[in-house]
């Protein structure tokens, strides 16, 4: 009663009822957030029941207070040389200059360097104040159920079920239908930006380049290339298809290696064993994809002693005198050979392009 | 032995340990990965008949061995007709031959010969079968070459097995491309034009002499190239950084967090006995 304004005094009942609203007012709370802390003490006062003091858990000082003295200076000398450093750091960002590569080296060494000082000051300091001044004890913390109390889950319950009758989402049809029709397309929409991820290859990845009658140029000095002048065994270069030197995407997949062999060190491809197609080489030059059929690394460690050509990336190993077949490693399949061929003067092109998909395997590959 | 027994139960024992165990390693691997002095390389001289008397004297004693009396091969070694001047003088030039084992490379050695026995033995061998000669000194001068073009060129060609920075790299069944550190330029133009063991061929026809130059100057100046890290590590890129990573920096790491929660001896002893007694 004492709620109730003194001027105006409210019959038994009225009281009896304002404070009946009151109550029932009381628990006006947020769906989410916690009951009210009526019966949530933490810490029980011990006066207050008359019951005596625990025990300490935790020994009040140090266990050796000669150290702790000493560390006490020591972290204290980190700490402040910490915020030196921290105002070094500041200062030097002010101070130095960088609009050149060595002002921006020297920038960086004096941010870095103050930074990592500060840093590693405060954190000596506070392993010397664990070690040497807080007392070393051991506690064992014990673990409670995550569930919360039958009372919690039961008032939640009951605030969820009179929220959503109070907001009318079960009765009223109409706005249930449209909110649900209002984020559907919203959360189809990051499905439709996928589609930014194509468009699909389509049978690019079947191709390159590389036509009847293309030249193979040096890469880098884009030079073609005569066959008479690729005439000793042991010789191998990079060549990219002429015209296409400079289109990095093309390249990616058409660069080619050529490999001069001695007479009768090539094994030709027969039915049931697999070799080199000799109708797809001009004396003795044979040219493979550069392109590892594992997962698309260059492949041109040749060793022209065992005629090993290498992958540098996971050491898959293709035989060059017998069609590029694998050795070792984790490629799957040989090097693509491309047909190669000489024009009227004498330089080298290729005949056709690659007859499969050069390159690591992909989806369709089959 | 009573001197260690009485030391090794110190907490400091197991660090001096682990210490003692890491500068083994890393000086014993420092020592057998020492290589030899890199050898030089002057103008070939005027071939006469007398310097290829000479050089057949000096073949016969130190070459023919393997290479056979005629310098025709053996079981052992490969016929050396034809394989020219250039091919003789980058292999004893390097200390690579006379070799001193049959391994699955030769490796470098300091050198044995002066350079002007070394060209006699090359003018020789050259008399038996021409092959590609020694380059003179304004063949291989990098004065005026095109380095973008020489980088292109080493990229394309020679960095898959040299390595991007000419640090060299592993081959297969224990080969290896050797680390272009110190070769002369006239050695990197012979070993170009030559192919020396599992090593291409890069004739004059495919990669110009001019082009050659290109590829000289680039190594030359990629070897000039600072270090911006202070340290070069070996140039060969993540595997020399990650090992330093590794044991300097987790090392070091390991070794903080096992003294942060190494417990102090005398509070340790004390509690220690307390809590056996509690226990029982």
């Amino acid at each position: 009663m004492s709620e109730t304004e003194p001027g105006h005094p409210l019959p038994p009942g009225e009281a009896g009822e304002a404070q009946e609203h009151e109550q029932t007012r009381v628990p006006r709370r947020v769906i989410g957030t916690p009951p009210p802390a009526q019966a949530r003490i933490l810490l029980a006062d011990p006066e207050a029941n008359g019951e005596p003091p625990a025990p300490r858990e935790l020994p009040a000082g140090p266990d050796n207070p000669a150290t702790a003295k000493t560390a006490e200076r020591i972290v204290a000398a980190l700490f402040l040389l910490s915020m030196l450093a921290s105002i070094g750091f500041i200062a030097a960002y002010v101070g130095l200059e960088v609009h050149s590569v060595d002002a921006t080296l020297r920038s960086n060494l004096a941010l870095g360097l103050s930074m990592s000082v500060a840093f590693l000051a405060v954190a000596a300091g506070v392993v010397i104040w664990v070690r040497n001044i807080m007392p070393d004890v051991e506690q064992a913390e014990e673990r409670h159920t995550f569930a919360s109390s039958p009372q919690d889950r039961a008032a939640f319950e009951k605030t969820f079920t009179e929220g959503s009758e109070a907001s009318g989402f079960v009765k009223r049809p109409l706005l249930r239908r449209t909110l649900i029709a209002a984020s559907v397309p919203l959360a189809v929409a990051p499905l439709v930006i996928l589609r930014d991820l194509g468009p699909l290859p389509g049978t690019t990845l079947r191709h390159t380049v590389w036509r009847k009658g293309t030249r193979m140029v040096v890469y880098g000095p884009n030079t073609p290339l005569r066959a008479a002048d690729f005439s000793t065994p042991g010789q191998m270069i990079t060549v990219a298809p002429e015209g296409y030197t400079e289109n990095q995407d093309v390249l990616a997949k058409a660069v080619v290696i050529i490999i001069k062999f001695a007479p009768d060190q090539l094994v030709p491809n027969r039915p049931g064993h697999p070799g080199t197609i000799m109708n797809w080489t001009v004396d003795n030059i044979v040219a493979y994809s550069k392109i590892c059929t594992h997962v698309g690394c260059p492949v041109a460690l040749y060793e022209q002693t065992t005629h090993h050509i290498l992958c540098p990336c996971h050491q898959s190993t293709f035989d060059a005198t017998n069609g590029a077949q694998v050795l070792f490693g984790p490629a799957p399949r040989p090097l693509p050979q491309l047909p190669i061929g000489t024009d009227s003067q004498g330089f080298l092109i290729a005949t056709s392009d690659f007859h499969e998909p050069v390159g690591p395997a992909f989806w369709e590959l089959g | 032995m009573s001197w260690i027994t009485a030391r090794r139960r110190r907490p400091a024992a197991g660090y001096a340990v682990l210490l003692l165990g890491l500068i083994i390693v890393g000086v014993g691997y420092a020592a057998l990965t020492t290589q030899g002095s890199p050898a030089s390389a002057a103008n070939p001289g005027v071939v006469s008949a007398q310097t290829i008397a000479q050089g057949k004297n000096l073949f016969e004693v130190s070459c023919s061995s393997c290479h056979g009396v005629d310098a025709g091969g053996t079981s052992q070694a490969p016929s050396l007709v034809g394989v020219g001047a250039a091919a003789v003088d980058f292999q004893m030039s390097t200390g690579r031959m006379p070799a001193k084992e049959i391994g699955p490379q030769v490796p470098e050695k300091p050198v044995t010969f002066t350079t002007q026995q070394i060209h006699a033995i090359a003018a020789y061998i050259a008399s038996l079968g021409g092959g590609p000669t020694i380059p003179s000194a304004a063949q291989v001068s990098p004065v005026g070459a095109n380095t973008a073009l020489g980088q292109s060129l080493f990229i394309t060609d020679c960095a898959q097995c040299h390595n991007f920075d000419g640090a060299g790299g592993a081959l297969t069944n224990g080969r290896y491309a050797p680390a272009l550190t110190h070769a002369t330029p006239t050695q990197i133009y012979e070993a170009m034009l030559t192919g020396p063991e599992a090593m291409p061929v890069f004739s004059d026809t495919t990669i110009t002499p001019a082009q050659k130059r290109d590829i000289i100057d680039y190594i030359t100046r990629l070897r000039a190239e600072p270090n911006p890290g202070g340290f070069s590590l070996g140039r060969i890129g993540p595997v020399t950084e990650g090992l330093v990573g590794f044991i300097g920096g987790i090392g070091v790491l390991i070794f903080l967090a096992m003294w942060i929660t190494m417990k102090r001896r005398g509070t340790n002893d004390e509690r220690g006995t307390h809590d056996e007694t509690a226990e029982s």
